[in-house]
């Protein structure tokens, strides 16, 4: 029980060090000409407009925020 | 429900008004020194949700709520003297909910705390920034009211690019100074009192954050976000209608730490696979000194039928360890220091996935040439103590 729980721990992590190992080994200089597809609206590295209420209420039903542009204070959500 | 319709109305004609001032003629080299529509956002929602572990009734009880949410922003831009850009972002939100739980509060009438209530925040920022050293500042103020809460934020932030413009470091301090009304479930109310016109004591809530962000592009598909946060909470952290259930039956108050610290630490991807596929990965790991540890992760994949329509599927994985000031119904015994039945704090996981819908055609939606896109999206939410939610959100852009 413990090692599926100490496996699926892990999971979690295993994004984060992906995406720390491509930080650190991949970066190649992206002139200003070549940024089409990093310019496409779908490519910002920031929640959606859409997504504005939900993450209110994911701040307001769970124990963790913060780190997503969502809310870590100001008004109730007491409810 | 009628004011919130006039509201809601009000904000639109708002929007329709400054839309009319037209935008001017522009080029990549002009820099317009007067005022300047730039764009205006309004994002709709109902939210809906359902449960047995109420905090209002300790733990026990329909958690049973429904959220009607509107707000618009409006963002426009000068150039000054130095051709720095200045924009300024006006936002009203409004919230209207009915809630079962808050009704519990007290049962004998209908005017309690709120069981049903609207909430208003506006808020005002302004950000300068100058395109040619790359570096951003930017302030803002924000007000939120209800009837047993209000909360009044004020932020600074700064961000700066690499020389060649392909990271950015950003930095934001942000306090909000809340109040919170000291309503008591009406066990315990002494001196009698209640009812939406009565004068409810209230005690401070105050929440100061710095974040931290590094933005990177690894190379022409890939960039990542790095963002680290510290949030510290200090005041009455607990809600005053929330009641708890002793082991020996006795009804108390929910009490929780005076302060708090939460560390939440994130990393963004997004990947351009291909012109008909985009994937967005998005995990945080959060830890708190109420012994709350949290694992989030996000995948949403774009698939885009055209360059201008696409539909997004995404799935939501969350768990988290249970504060320790928690236990569930008639659980706690008097020597425990700080209690609480809220479920919010305890252990469980939860999935959320739905998919999304986007279409943002060069002419304008439904040819409406202001109307710039417009985005659909609906979430189901289940937690493993059996509370579920359902949100549907649509988000119009005018530009």
């Amino acid at each position: 029980m413990n090692s599926a729980r100490s496996y699926a721990k892990s999971f979690f992590y295993i994004p984060a060090f992906i995406a720390a190992v491509l930080y650190i080994n991949s970066c190649t200089p992206v002139k200003e000409y070549q940024k089409n597809k990093l310019n496409d609206a779908e490519m910002k590295l920031s929640s959606r407009k859409v997504e504005k209420t939900e993450l209110n209420f994911q701040s307001y039903r769970e124990g963790a925020s913060g780190a997503n542009g969502g809310k870590t204070g100001g008004g109730c959500g007491c409810n | 429900m009628k004011k919130l319709f006039l509201s809601v109305i009000g904000m639109y004609f708002t929007m329709l008004a400054a839309l009319s001032q037209g935008n001017p003629k522009t080029d990549s080299a002009y820099k317009p020194r007067k005022l300047t529509f730039e764009e205006a956002n309004l994002v709709s929602s109902y939210y809906r949700q359902d449960g047995n572990n109420s905090a209002v009734t300790g733990g026990i009880g329909s958690e049973k709520l429904t959220d009607l949410s509107n707000s618009i922003d409006l963002k426009v831009y000068r150039y000054d003297k130095r051709f720095r850009k200045h924009s300024f972002i006006g936002e009203l939100g409004i919230d209207h909910y009915t809630s079962a739980s808050s009704d519990k509060i007290d049962p004998h009438t209908i005017s309690s705390a709120s069981h049903a209530d609207t909430r208003f925040y506006p808020s005002l920022s302004w950000t300068m920034e100058n395109e040619n050293k790359g570096s951003t500042i930017g302030a803002g103020l924000s007000l939120s009211t209800e009837f047993d809460y209000s909360s009044f934020g004020f932020n600074i932030n700064f961000s700066k690019k690499t020389k060649n413009k392909s990271g950015e470091f950003g930095a934001k301090l942000q306090a909000y100074l809340d109040r919170v009304s000291l309503i008591y479930p009406i066990e315990l109310r002494t001196g009698g009192g209640g009812g939406e016109d009565y004068d409810y004591a209230t005690t401070p809530r105050n929440t100061y954050s710095l974040d931290l962000s590094w933005s990177q592009i690894i190379n022409q598909r890939l960039q990542v976000m790095l963002d680290g946060e510290v949030v510290y909470q200090k005041g009455y952290l607990g809600l005053p209608f929330h009641r708890v259930y002793f082991d020996d039956n006795s009804l108390h108050i929910e009490n929780l730490p005076s302060d708090r610290l939460k560390i939440p630490l994130s990393i963004r991807a997004n990947y351009f696979i291909s012109d008909k596929f985009i994937l967005r990965t998005w995990y945080r790991f959060y830890h708190d000194d109420w012994n709350i540890n949290s694992n989030t992760l996000q995948l949403e994949t774009v698939v885009k039928f055209t360059p201008f329509l696409s539909v997004t599927p995404f799935y939501r994985l969350y768990q988290q360890t249970a504060a320790k000031s928690f236990a569930p119904y008639r659980v706690h015994t008097a020597a425990d220091t700080y209690y609480t039945s809220n479920y919010d704090l305890s252990k469980f996981n939860s999935n959320f996935f739905g998919a999304g819908f986007r279409i943002a055609p060069p002419n304008g939606v439904l040819k409406i040439q202001h109307l710039n896109a417009l985005e659909l999206r609906y979430g189901h939410y289940q937690k493993t103590n059996g509370m579920n939610s359902d949100i549907i959100s649509l988000n119009l852009k005018f530009k």
